[in-house]
């Protein structure tokens, strides 16, 4: 093992400890399947309940959680410290080099989705499907990552902006882009009305609160039934159009005026690059404003809020800002959604949305931009790779999640790079980042 | 014992102190943290506050910034009633606070810090200040894009004394600027402080409980006992009284 040096802190093997390690697990997994699976419960012939015991299967697993510990004491039982190897100068360079190119690689890709996929229409609802998630994990970022405010009801504008869309374009007959800036204001107005009554809680209280108005908005679209439709939804929302030329095979369709022969594709192509450039165009908003007065503000209330304070800071304001910016991009979003569905329904956005997004947002690194599109990549493309074993789908996630919780706790991409240099850029060293994590 | 007159340096000061407290008493829920303190700090002088722990130093501090809020009595800042502002207004009137625990922002990088500091100074002078602010402590210039909670207790320390001279004060209030510091540290802080209040003419109002270094360096101080104001006098009148020297000073052997 060159370059990484290990020191043992405990050299011999102590088989006591391994001993006390198996017992403690055999303990725990009889008292967790003592009941679960040492006793079946079976309708008897008369109705009532019959109790078979199994004896047998619990001893097996408690062995096995008895040898399992046994083993794991013996094998790791030696505590050892890794110190991360120092790498050369020269590959570090080249990793820098990549990691540099990272970014702009993956916008070229994602720009060449559409040619590259063509043909293939399940690939491109995917990734429309992934970039509606990379923006609105890129605007709970900025509630959550910059401003350090846990919100928990992030769906609630994401269905603000949807049923804004849907709404008025079915009553009014506005064409999307007409509708796209009146969601986003809408949403954003339900951001600070939302921000109003939490300006003074924190944490785990302010997350309460924006679970429950996440449910409210859910709650009243679903009970609002004159002016919702209620469970039933929205339907016939219009489909967006290229700049007034709808997207259907009659005269004067987007084909026809093109001389192009008539292919549903086109479309799905246009949804595309529309939630690209609004996704790109919340990326570029958030690290803009990162650079002024106020993303600084965002960051150094996530920071410490009695400092931001006495420094002459506005909390309150600050804090209205971020919830309003994030709930604008959410509504963007939610429109877009809506003009691609045709049809939205409560049901599209339940809590489970919520808690997605945020997952995002914590397993990409909160406050990373980069993070986010990793994230949104990896679970979507996740949840699609295993939908044949969907019964462990979710057990597999919850593993996943775990094992990036334990190794890298501040999520993939945990280096925040300052937002402004005196000089020439220089990273962070290696040894510090390490330092920070756990 | 009311010692309030302190001839030598009275006669320094004008007849309006730049900052005075007045009967203020503070309470956290019920309890009682102040319980009517008078203080005068004026222009151009280093006043300390020394205490035990719990006698307050900290809530007085936070009082002035109001948090909590004087629930009885007046403060008074270059003749403007700051009792009942907001503490952010607080800040704009160019008062600034190196807090307990010095509260640096961790995870932004040293000039990011100073950055904030300058929140409510004139964005013009930001250059002009930071090149101070480095001949003060050359170790930040060292450290600039360095994460904030990455630098040692005395750098963090000399941050948020930087981050709080960012804003062009007129008056600094510092809170335990020694605490958790090795003697040598202590020493290049006061230092600086004495640097700041003799060239740039800063009232400097600091809490410690290093009474002897803290008193060495005031041109005044305050002992405060259980929310209460004691004692006052000379810097040097205070650390040749007997019972400040025997409760602050020869620790236990009082």
């Amino acid at each position: 093992m060159r370059g990484s040096r290990i020191i043992r802190v405990k050299p011999v093997l102590d088989l006591r400890a391994a001993l006390k390690n198996a017992v403690v697990a055999a303990a725990t997994a009889f008292g967790l399947f003592a009941l679960l699976i040492g006793i079946r419960t079976d309708q008897g012939p008369s109705g009532g309940l019959e109790l078979t015991p199994r004896f047998g299967t619990l001893g097996i697993l408690v062995a096995i959680a008895f040898v399992g510990g046994l083993l794991r004491g013996i094998l790791f039982g030696e505590r050892r410290i890794h110190i991360a190897p120092r790498l050369p100068a020269a590959a570090t360079a080249v990793l820098d080099r990549v990691g540099r190119m990272f970014a702009p690689a993956l916008l070229a890709f994602a720009l060449a989705v559409p040619i590259l996929f063509y043909h293939d229409r399940y690939i491109l609802d995917l990734s429309i499907q992934i970039l509606t998630y990379v923006m609105l994990g890129w605007g709970l970022n900025i509630v959550v990552g910059l401003a350090g405010l846990l919100d928990l009801g992030y769906v609630a504008f994401y269905a603000v902006g949807a049923y804004s869309y849907a709404l008025i374009a079915t009553n009014f007959g506005l064409s999307f882009w007409m509708c796209l800036p009146i969601s986003g204001i809408l949403a954003c107005f339900w951001g600070v009305l939302l921000g109003f009554p939490v300006l003074r809680l924190r944490g785990d209280y302010l997350a309460i609160v924006t679970l429950a108005f996440g449910e409210i908005i859910r709650l009243v679209l679903i009970n609002w039934q004159s002016v919702t439709g209620g469970p039933n939804g929205v339907p016939g929302i219009p489909r967006p159009s290229f700049f007034g030329i709808p997207f259907n095979a009659e005269e004067g369709g987007f084909a026809a005026t093109f001389g192009l022969e008539y292919s549903a594709t086109y479309r799905i192509v246009f949804l595309f690059y529309v939630i690209l450039a609004l996704a790109l165009l919340t990326n570029w908003v958030t690290i803009r404003l990162r650079r002024l007065p106020i993303g600084r503000a965002w960051e150094a209330l996530r920071e410490d809020e009695i400092a931001c304070r006495s420094l002459g800071i506005n909390t309150t304001n600050v804090k209205l800002t971020a919830f309003a910016m994030g709930a604008m991009f959410g509504g963007f979003a939610g429109s877009f959604f809506a003009t691609r569905q045709g049809f939205i329904s409560p049901e599209s956005f339940t809590f489970s949305e919520s808690a997605l997004v945020l997952a995002i947002v914590v397993l990409g690194g909160m406050g990373s931009q980069l993070g986010v599109v990793i994230a949104a990549t990896v679970m979507l493309g996740g949840f699609e790779l295993f939908r044949e074993f969907a019964q462990y789908r979710m057990l597999v996630f919850g593993l996943a999640m775990v094992a990036i919780m334990v190794w890298r706790p501040r999520g993939l991409i945990a280096t925040r790079s300052p937002s402004v240099f005196l000089e020439r850029r220089k990273g962070i060293e290696p040894g510090l980042v390490r330092e920070e994590r756990g | 014992m009311s010692a309030a007159s302190a001839p030598a340096a009275e006669a320094v000061q004008g007849s309006e102190p730049l900052l005075g407290l007045r009967g203020v008493k503070a309470f956290y829920g019920s309890i009682i943290a102040l319980k009517g303190v008078d203080i005068d700090v004026y222009d151009g002088e280093i006043v300390a506050l020394i205490g035990a722990n719990g006698a307050g130093k900290s809530t007085l501090m936070m009082t002035i910034f109001g948090n909590p809020r004087a629930r009885e009595g007046r403060i008074v800042f270059a003749g403007r009633d700051i009792t009942d502002l907001p503490t952010h207004e607080i800040a704009h009137l160019r008062i600034a606070q190196a807090p307990e625990g010095r509260r640096i922002f961790a995870r932004m990088s040293v000039l990011e810090n100073l950055q904030m500091g300058a929140t409510t100074a004139e964005p013009t002078h930001f250059a002009e200040d930071l090149e101070r602010m480095f001949a003060l402590f050359p170790r930040l210039q060292e450290r600039l894009h360095q994460r904030g909670g990455t630098l040692s207790g005395g750098e963090q320390q000399m941050l948020a004394i930087a981050r709080a001279l960012m804003a062009r004060p007129r008056l600094l209030l510092l809170d335990e600027p020694s605490l958790g510091l090795a003697p040598v540290l202590v020493k290049q802080i006061f230092d600086a402080i004495r640097q700041l209040n003799r060239r740039e003419k800063l009232t400097v109002f600091l809490v410690e409980q290093n009474a002897f270094h803290a008193l060495k360096l005031a041109n005044r101080g305050y002992v405060m006992v259980n929310g209460l104001i004691t004692l006052t006098g000379t810097g040097r009148e205070l650390l040749a009284r007997p019972e400040v020297r025997s409760a602050y000073l020869e620790g236990g052997r009082a």
